[in-house]
């Protein structure tokens, strides 16, 4: 066995062995940044969808708080479902009193937006009705949650 | 967010394994130039091993983390291969077909650990008795008949022909104590009592039982003169204590005491002043050729040295000219056939199972579970340390095992249980939450 081939292997283990640690921060990143695949498959659903959903002119883009200590805030509506509450995980994280941790949700379905209230202490109001069971949010009528208000644009 | 993520751990496992057939080979290529003969036969020892491990895994615990069982077994497959590497350089001690023996003992452990053991919080319900039989384990190499001195430390038993060191499984158990009882006093300790200058004095009755249990577990460990174990279960303490209460106040505390305890521990026992002197002066001849002098010690750093950035390449080095190249000064050995790079590398591995077992202490919901992970990946990390800092001359030789590498068998079982105990914790910590009940009434809007 020359010295140039142990040479190379000893290179090569160590760069295996590197390649090991690197692969392994690999599997690691998806807890700190998401799956790498993610924003590809993403990108494309939404390239899609907006010629089509262009003629549609109901669809709404966005989310606005128009009342209350969030006033102003944006969240722009994606497939995913929005939870509102005072719990930490929640999309619209409410710091108000008058909101429970987990207090409505808003999902997509067939076009549309709707509410759900998740069994809240004070309720969830859609313009003056109290949301009882889910119910479509039409773009502009407001929502009303403890002292939150939000409506959805376009 | 959370996944499975079992094609990536079975692509890890199998990736480790042939590492470590790499290794072998390497071994055999350096020293006589041809394969090894027993290559496949480890290798396929080593996969077969694996493979079970991981089948189990699968079964018993879906959600677990994806990185902890392949970083394990990467680790273990390199000690197993420096081991029969010292082997086949004429170290009669060491004994590559005992340790892949122990390591099968080690996966039939984890394997049972991860069967009976369906929820980890049932431990919470034997605080106590996991306390006394940490003590207890403590105390059986003291006693007469069954306990053994091997190389002047008095922490063996013996069962037939075998020896086994309770003070391995002992850690688990009083970690497992610590974890239960500070869930239960936390707020307590951190809250009532006296303030003391800018530190928070807890209430003696509250501090009482932990401090008891420590004060013994120490006592026995100062009489047993087995200094790394002391040193391991103080830190682990000191940092339960900081995880629980979240107060810096008990870190100072536990430095001082520490030093303190260091300091007149030196004073008092001849053994402690001597490895003082040996971590001090160790370049000093007359002390390098003194029984028990330095050099050892000396010895591992000049493999380090010769082993330089690079390495001198597998088989091609001299570590088996360190005492106890094998157990625990493994760590030089590896250095001076992998060099730096390599050590750094194990040393990234080593990092990453204790990362792995702090963000399962981070994910987890309840309590007793953070304490439990975050202790137990503490004392993984402080034995890492410990080891590492004791042979590189950063604080003073403690003999405690390289986890996973060092030759020997119940370090290697207890550290396999631990790796069962953080895969159980992350597979309560990363399966998701039960669907909510109200997405039914969600249901009953589509039927409208």
């Amino acid at each position: 066995m020359s010295e140039l081939t142990l040479l190379l292997i000893r290179l090569a283990f160590l760069a295996v062995l590197w390649f090991f640690v690197i692969a392994a921060v690999g599997v690691i990143r998806t807890d700190l940044f998401g799956p790498r695949t993610a924003p590809a498959p993403a990108r494309k659903p939404v390239k899609q969808p907006r010629p089509v959903s262009k003629p549609k002119k109901g669809e709404p883009r966005q989310l606005i708080v128009t009342g209350g200590p969030l006033q102003g805030t944006i969240i722009n509506l994606t497939e995913t479902p929005i939870t509102i509450g005072r719990a930490n995980d929640a999309t619209l994280v409410l710091s108000d009193d008058y909101a429970s941790s987990r207090h409505a949700r808003l999902f997509p379905q067939d076009g549309q937006w709707i509410v759900e209230d998740l069994g809240s202490t004070n309720g969830t109001y859609l313009e003056r009705s109290k949301v009882t069971r889910p119910t479509p949010v039409p773009l502009g009528v407001p929502i009303r949650i403890g002292k939150t208000v939000i409506e959805l644009r376009k | 967010m959370t996944a499975k993520r079992r094609g990536a751990q079975l692509g890890m496992l199998a990736f480790a394994v042939l590492i470590v057939m790499g290794a072998y080979a390497s071994v055999g290529l350096g020293i006589n130039g041809k394969v090894p003969s027993g290559m496949l036969g480890y290798g396929l020892g080593l996969g077969g091993l694996m493979l079970a491990a991981y089948l189990v895994l699968a079964k018993w615990a879906p959600w677990a983390d994806p990185l902890l069982l392949p970083l394990v077994t990467l680790v273990n497959g390199l000690g197993l291969v420096m081991i029969y590497r010292i082997e086949l350089a004429g170290e009669n001690l060491a004994s590559a077909a005992n340790q892949l023996m122990w390591t099968a003992l080690g996966v039939v452990m984890f394997s049972a650990t991860l069967i009976a053991l369906r929820d980890h919080r049932v431990l919470q319900r034997f605080t106590y008795t996991a306390g006394f039989a940490g003590i207890a384990l403590l105390v059986l190499p003291m006693l007469p008949f069954i306990g053994r001195e091997i190389n002047g430390a008095r922490i063996w038993v013996g069962i037939g022909p075998f020896s086994i060191q309770p003070a391995e499984f002992a850690k688990l158990a009083l970690v497992i104590f610590f974890a239960g009882y500070l869930v239960a006093k936390r707020d307590v300790l951190a809250l009532a009592g006296r303030r003391l200058l800018f530190i928070d004095l807890p209430r003696a009755r509250d501090l009482g039982p932990v401090l008891i249990t420590w004060g013994i577990s120490l006592g026995v460990l100062v009489m047993q003169k087995d200094l790394g174990s002391s040193l391991l279960l103080f830190g682990a303490f000191v940092a339960m204590l900081y995880i629980a209460t979240q107060r810096t106040s008990w870190v100072l505390i536990g430095i001082l005491l520490f030093v303190g305890g260091a300091f007149v521990a030196g004073q008092i026992f001849s053994h402690v002043e001597a490895r003082f002197n040996v971590w001090l002066h160790a370049e000093d001849p007359a002390l390098y050729d003194a029984v028990g002098g330095s050099a050892q010690l000396m010895q591992g750093q000049f493999a380090m040295g010769s082993g330089g950035i690079l390495g001198t390449g597998l088989g091609q080095g001299y570590p088996y000219k360190i005492p106890l190249s094998f157990s625990d000064f493994i760590f030089p050995a590896v250095g001076e056939e992998l060099g730096l790079t390599g050590l750094m590398a194990i040393l990234m591995i080593y990092a990453l199972i204790v990362e792995r077992g702090l963000r399962t202490s981070l994910a987890a919901r309840d309590p007793f579970t953070k304490l439990l992970a975050g202790g137990l990946s503490f004392i993984l990390a402080w034995q890492v340390f410990i080891i590492v800092g004791g042979v590189t001359r950063l604080i003073p030789l403690t003999g405690l095992v390289t986890p996973f590498m060092s030759a020997g068998g119940s370090a290697l079982l207890a550290n396999w249980m631990l790796i069962a105990l953080l895969v159980r914790m992350s597979d309560a910590a990363r399966r998701p939450p039960p669907q909510a009940i109200q997405d039914e009434g969600l249901t009953q809007v589509m039927q409208r």
